[in-house]
């Protein structure tokens, strides 16, 4: 990967605004590119919007979608082939529309969790959802024709509310992170029989609080999560994902913790197609990680090379790379506000 | 929410004496935690017709600010050692303190050591802000917060 030559910066392009409350999660559209990119945005005034930029390279807010979700929305995902948006929220439905010439329309409601619903996320052929929520569980939804949703598995394990659910890039394998401090694997023995394959919680040198957030590199076979502990954990991914002991054959492990970055909760945490590590936390700052050149093969190094204080002026509840522009970073906030922000060198 | 009442016979003590603060040497705009106590003090307790002062649950000196780092430290002592109505007390802190002061204020809340018996379960929870945000939107919870914080039915002393 060729890193920018030079001092790296983010700098603000555009500052969105239009919802009413905080927004709490973004997603950037894998089919709409270049001149044609698509953001939404998910809020606590029970919205989503979606977000495009025009011709004259301004984004603007293309669609809200409301009417729909009777609490906060809580996160958003699309399909890989970008025509789906599931939407999460706290009413404990999840909704799924469809993109049909520049409009929403609201094709399915998954109903089922006992409570409010914090994460949605689609596998990489689009043929299974993930959701979750304070009840625990972790559903597993499979699509049909006509935009069907039958619930394949509900799968129990967690035993505090789960935050996030999120796919392996390429392989159907799921990971889930909580309130429990833990995080769990899930793989499927063959017709719908789901189960957790592994659990990374203290005793495997994970977190000693709520893990809010995970991420994959673009590779799958490294994967970051970050918490309430302050701290970002890498993990070594490229095993296939099994139970047997810890003594380091064949299975996921901790790779490096990087402490001593974050004084306040780190709520979000995405890994770009060039191998940045963006984190967004509870002092409203950006930060972005890389592989230090030092780093060795067993013993691999982080450093942390730009600090945006004060990218928003309330805590940061999402960071999101642009998939096909890796300069191009978005983010949320309490503030109710989104910003686009590009990786640039300095300019002495 | 228990039907019986966890304490009946809370111990009532004396509010303190309000100071007029036009006479501080230091400067107006400067935060301090008697800014704060003073916007928390008269919430009433769920329970009873009494403030969360005059139930010795919070103080001044259990109030921690730093106005450079925008940080704001409560500390509260629940009446009783097993008191359900922690979270709720906790909840109406948060949302007074919101309401009270600038939007960039970081907040933590905190039962004081050893006045809880699941004290660290107490304190996550309230520091979870996505917890406190979806307990908020309950109806019925939003509403016993409204009435602790806008009631004028203290009785003094």
């Amino acid at each position: 990967m060729e890193l920018l030559d030079g001092e790296l910066e983010l700098r603000e392009i555009q500052k969105l605004e239009g919802h009413t409350d905080r927004v709490w999660s973004l997603a950037w559209n894998p089919a709409a590119t270049g001149v044609a990119g698509m953001l939404a945005s998910c809020s606590g005034d029970k919205t989503v919007r979606i977000w495009q930029k025009g011709p004259s390279g301004s984004w603007n807010c293309s669609s809200v979608l409301e009417d729909t979700h009777t609490r906060t929305v809580r996160s958003c995902a699309w399909s890989p082939s970008g025509k789906l948006l599931a939407t999460a929220s706290f009413d404990g439905t999840t909704a799924v529309w469809e993109h049909v010439g520049g409009e929403f329309e609201c094709v399915a409601t998954l109903e089922g969790h006992e409570n409010e619903v914090k994460s949605v996320s689609w596998n990489a052929s689009g043929s299974l959802l993930a959701t979750c929520a304070r009840d625990k569980t972790v559903w597993i939804w499979e699509a049909q024709p006509g935009n069907e949703f039958e619930c394949v598995s509900v799968l129990q394990g967690h035993t505090q509310d789960v935050k996030m659910v999120q796919w392996h890039p390429f392989l159907d394998i799921l990971v889930s992170v909580g309130y429990d401090n833990s995080v769990k694997v899930w793989t499927e023995d063959g017709d719908d029989d789901w189960h957790c394959v592994l659990t990374l919680g203290e005793a495997n040198s994970g977190h000693t609080s709520t893990v809010w957030a995970l991420s994959f590199n673009s590779a799958g076979d490294r994967m970051v999560t970050c918490s309430d502990d302050l701290t970002l954990k890498i993990w070594d991914t490229s095993q296939n994902p099994s139970e047997t002991s810890g003594d380091g054959n064949g299975s996921w492990s901790h790779l490096c913790t990087l402490s001593g970055y974050h004084d306040r909760t780190i709520f979000s945490v995405h890994w770009s197609r060039e191998g940045l590590i963006a984190s967004g936390a509870a002092d409203d700052a950006i930060r972005l990680f890389t592989e230090s050149k030092d780093s060795l093969v067993d013993q691999p190094s982080y450093k942390m090379l730009v600090k945006k204080e004060k990218a928003h002026d309330m805590d940061v509840n999402s960071v999101q790379w642009n998939m096909k522009e890796p300069r191009l970073l978005a983010s949320a906030s309490d503030d109710g506000t989104i910003k686009i922000w590009e990786l640039s060198v300095v300019s002495k | 929410m228990t039907l019986g009442m966890i304490n009946a016979h809370p111990v009532v003590h004396a509010k303190k004496e309000r100071v007029a603060r036009s006479e501080d040497l230091h400067s107006d705009d400067a935060l301090d935690a008697l800014d704060v106590f003073d916007s928390v003090r008269d919430i009433k307790d769920p329970e009873h017709p009494y403030s969360l002062e005059q139930l010795s649950v919070l103080s001044e000196e259990s109030i921690a600010v730093d106005e450079k780092l925008g940080r704001i430290k409560i500390t509260f002592t629940p009446t009783v050692k097993h008191c359900s109505m922690a979270t709720v007390i906790g909840l109406c802190l948060r949302v007074k303190l919101i309401q009270s002061f600038p939007p960039h204020f970081k907040v933590d809340i905190n039962v004081s050591p050893g006045s809880l018996a699941d004290e660290e379960a107490v304190n996550k929870l309230l520091n979870d802000k996505e917890r406190v945000c979806a307990a908020l939107e309950n109806p019925s919870l939003r509403q016993l917060v409204d009435e602790c914080l806008y009631s004028n039915e203290l009785y003094s002393l």
